[in-house]
């Protein structure tokens, strides 16, 4: 026992030591936490939108007004052909072009019905479709409005049938993108920091040759390596408690459930990490080794952990890989118990899940850790 | 001359040597722009959801068999009491529950108007807007086959047309980003680790008191990984041109030469980087944490950069990473020429020689 403590604090001067490194740790992240949060929104809104009225009348002109006065568009651009809407849209100026075609008017209230060209930049797939309803939504008001001014007394209207939704947002009623972005981030912070931090120990010794030393002296195994993994495990628990306190300082995020729970699970969530940085740092002969090895697993983590983008529409041996996800049950959980106040038996799968993944790695990690060559 | 050329030659041997790092260093993009490519998709499909159905009568029977029948939902389960819907949720279950109500078609015969309730879990605001609006459009689909007897008069239709990505593949947002992300981690990670090392094992200064003069020191060390970058940009490309079947309508050239620019301008960030850390964990950690999140959530990436609030568009901008994701995607899938991106191009040529300046500056030729 005495040895452990020992180790724990030589450990802990080195990380206090290295004055270069404290900020990395401790004010990096957290800097991310705040300014990042803001960053992830999946909402379209500002559309650069730009149209061509080749009918100038009174129709055609209250029409691109109903566009103007909707507050997802913005930076309204007339354009006189379509050559130079489409260079503008070449260029990146525009993202959805409206045209309206000559006797737009004459048409319609010939014919009653018309047709209206919309052009939309569908690099990005998703934001383009959610462009595409808005348009959708603001034409059919139109429709609407036609209605009431240009029908005639004759025209006798038959109640037509309708169903009524009432979308109902549990958890989050105004869709705040950051109640939902915060405890994400936090989660890949923590997991990050540890993840690279244990990574690199023992290899960093290995390298600088102080391996040895420690390897000659009576330390056992699983001393050196509870001695070893503990302050980062102190540091992953630090870390989660500032960003918490921040959570909810800046962004008011809800807590809930129980914090306790959602520490009890966290102190198992980061042996997953460390077993695995243990386990880096054993198959690896250098710093830089360790760390793109490291550095290939977070960013299959995080783009793969349903943070970002849903899982339920990765194809299946997809989500079958996202089963090995650390990030993706820690995710979860920290989600169900922030801001659904689910209890212990609701996240038990997961943590059982958590547990058994911990201690395979860890078990892995001792298993590979050979104090000779 | 003679004598540079002798020290790339050794810097190359430095790097062949490491086997296990080469193998790293260019598989793992390999891995990694396949895995991505086939899996990520901001789509939303096959959410699970559940009903809760009061009226069990033929019309709510109907409107379920439509929306079991869409790609977008599985019904995972029926849920009984209105009391159960938030264990179903807590559980984490399914992401959403549609709440008939009592009487549907009765009220739909007898008031021409029945409701349904889109119950959503909203701790993923994003796939709750979503569900809401298929179920929606799902309800008025159907609603238009009700009412398929009455005219409606007046009518503008809007016809859509996708340009650029006309099947909103979700791939043409994804390899672009993720080419740009494993470019920049790499580059910058390679640089700056390479003149730590040399720092924290002490040979720096045997470096420093050679004939070699310190720039050729560094340009020396860049050298290697300016062909490795590039070597890997290649197979990135290659493979999203025959794998993900990735349109080049611009020209190749001019996309060979902006990845160079973009590689230089990574590789001086990582040497800057090294100038100002002592230790290789210090390089790093400043490497990847400092730049893993930022580039994946400010460059646009994932998210688009028109919906942030102001202060951070105004961050995305010191981001070399969005011009570049901007020059990509223009010439890859838009086939603009170099009028288009000259001012994307320039930007990010001004950083690459701001970063260098910048760590000739801060380069010491001496140790403390």
């Amino acid at each position: 026992m005495k040895t452990i403590l020992y180790i724990i604090q030589k450990e802990f001067k080195q990380i206090f030591r290295n004055k270069g490194m404290l900020p990395i740790i401790f004010i990096l992240p957290l800097l991310q936490l705040v300014i990042l949060s803001n960053a992830a929104t999946f909402e379209v809104k500002n559309i650069k939108f730009g149209y061509i009225d080749n009918d100038h009348t009174t129709t055609s002109r209250a029409l691109v007004e109903q566009f103007n006065a909707s507050t997802y568009f913005d930076m309204l651009t007339g354009f006189p052909s379509e050559a130079l809407a489409s260079s503008a849209m070449l260029k990146g100026k525009v993202d959805v072009v409206l045209e309206i075609p000559r006797y737009f008017e004459r048409d319609l209230q010939k014919e009653k019905h018309n047709n209206l060209g919309v052009t939309i930049n569908a690099i990005d797939g998703a934001a383009a479709g959610v462009e595409n309803v808005y348009v959708t939504q603001i034409v059919q008001n139109f429709n609407q409005h036609l209605k009431v001014d240009l029908l005639q007394p004759s025209d006798k209207q038959i109640q037509p049938t309708k169903i009524d939704t009432i979308p109902l947002f549990w958890y989050n009623e105004t869709l705040n993108y950051k109640t939902f972005m915060v405890p994400g981030i936090l989660v890949l912070l923590v997991t990050m920091i540890t993840l690279f931090l244990s990574g690199m120990n023992i290899v960093r010794e290995k390298e600088i040759g102080t391996l040895e030393q420690i390897n000659v002296t009576p330390i056992k195994k699983s001393q050196f390596i509870i001695g070893k993994l503990f302050p980062f495990w102190v540091v992953g628990m630090a870390l989660l408690t500032i960003g918490l306190i921040l959570a909810k300082l800046i962004f008011d995020v809800p807590m809930l459930g129980s914090l306790l729970l959602l520490y009890a699970y966290t102190s198992i969530y980061i042996l997953v990490i460390l077993g695995m940085g243990l386990f880096i740092s054993n198959f690896t002969d250098t710093q830089q080794q360790a760390m793109f090895i490291a550095w290939f697993f977070v960013v299959i983590f995080i783009l793969m952990s349903g943070l970002f983008t849903p899982i339920e529409s990765m194809p299946k041996w997809a989500q079958i890989v996202t089963e090995f996800n650390p990030i993706k049950y820690f995710v979860e959980v920290i989600r169900m118990v922030m801001l659904k106040g689910s209890g212990f038996t609701d996240i038990l799968p997961l943590a059982l899940k958590t547990l058994a993944y911990a201690i395979v790695m860890n078990g892995l990690a001792v298993w590979s850790y050979k104090k000779t060559n | 001359m003679k004598r540079f050329i002798g020290f790339i030659k050794k810097e190359f041997f430095h790097i062949f040597r490491d086997r296990r790092s080469l193998f790293i260093l260019f598989g793992m993009p390999i891995a990694q722009i396949l895995l991505f490519g086939f899996a990520i998709t901001n789509e939303i499909n096959n959410v699970d959801i559940a009903i809760l159905d009061h009226s069990k009568d033929a019309t709510t029977k109907e409107i379920i068999n439509k929306i079991s029948a869409s790609k977008y939902f599985t019904i995972k389960q029926m849920v009984v009491r209105e009391a159960d819907i938030a264990s179903v949720f807590k559980k984490g279950q399914v992401k959403a529950v549609l709440n008939f109500e009592k009487d549907f078609s009765k009220n739909l015969i007898k008031d021409n108007k029945a409701t349904v309730q889109i119950i959503t879990d909203a701790t993923d605001p994003n796939i709750a807007n979503t569900i809401s609006n298929y179920v929606n459009a799902i309800l008025q689909k159907y609603q238009k086959e009700l009412n398929k007897d009455i005219t409606i008069a007046y009518q503008i239709i809007p016809e859509t047309r996708m340009v650029y990505n006309p099947e909103l593949k979700s791939v043409y947002m994804f390899v672009p980003g993720v080419m740009t992300i494993i470019l920049m981690l790499v580059s910058a990670m390679m640089t700056s680790i390479s003149i730590t090392r040399e720092k924290e094992l002490g040979t720096m200064e045997i470096l420093l008191v050679s004939p070699i003069k310190p720039f050729q020191v560094i340009i020396g060390k860049v050298f290697p990984y300016i062909f490795l970058s590039i070597i890997n940009a290649v197979v990135i490309v290659m493979l999203s041109i025959f794998i993900f079947n990735m349109p080049v309508q611009g020209s190749l050239f001019l996309l060979g030469i902006e990845s160079v620019l973009f590689i230089i301008s990574a590789l001086a960030l990582g040497i800057l980087i090294s100038t100002i850390s002592e230790t290789q964990q210090t390089a790093m950690m400043i490497s990847l944490m400092g730049l893993m999140l930022p580039v994946i959530l400010l460059s646009g990436f994932i998210f688009p950069i028109s919906s942030m609030p102001e202060p951070l568009q105004i961050i995305s901008h010191i981001i070399p990473a969005k011009w570049f994701i901007i020059i990509i995607k223009g010439i890859m899938l838009k086939g603009v020429g170099i009028q288009f991106i000259w001012k994307e191009t320039l930007i990010l040529l001004v950083m690459t020689v701001f970063f260098i300046g910048l760590s000739v500056k801060k380069y010491k030729i001496r140790l403390e």
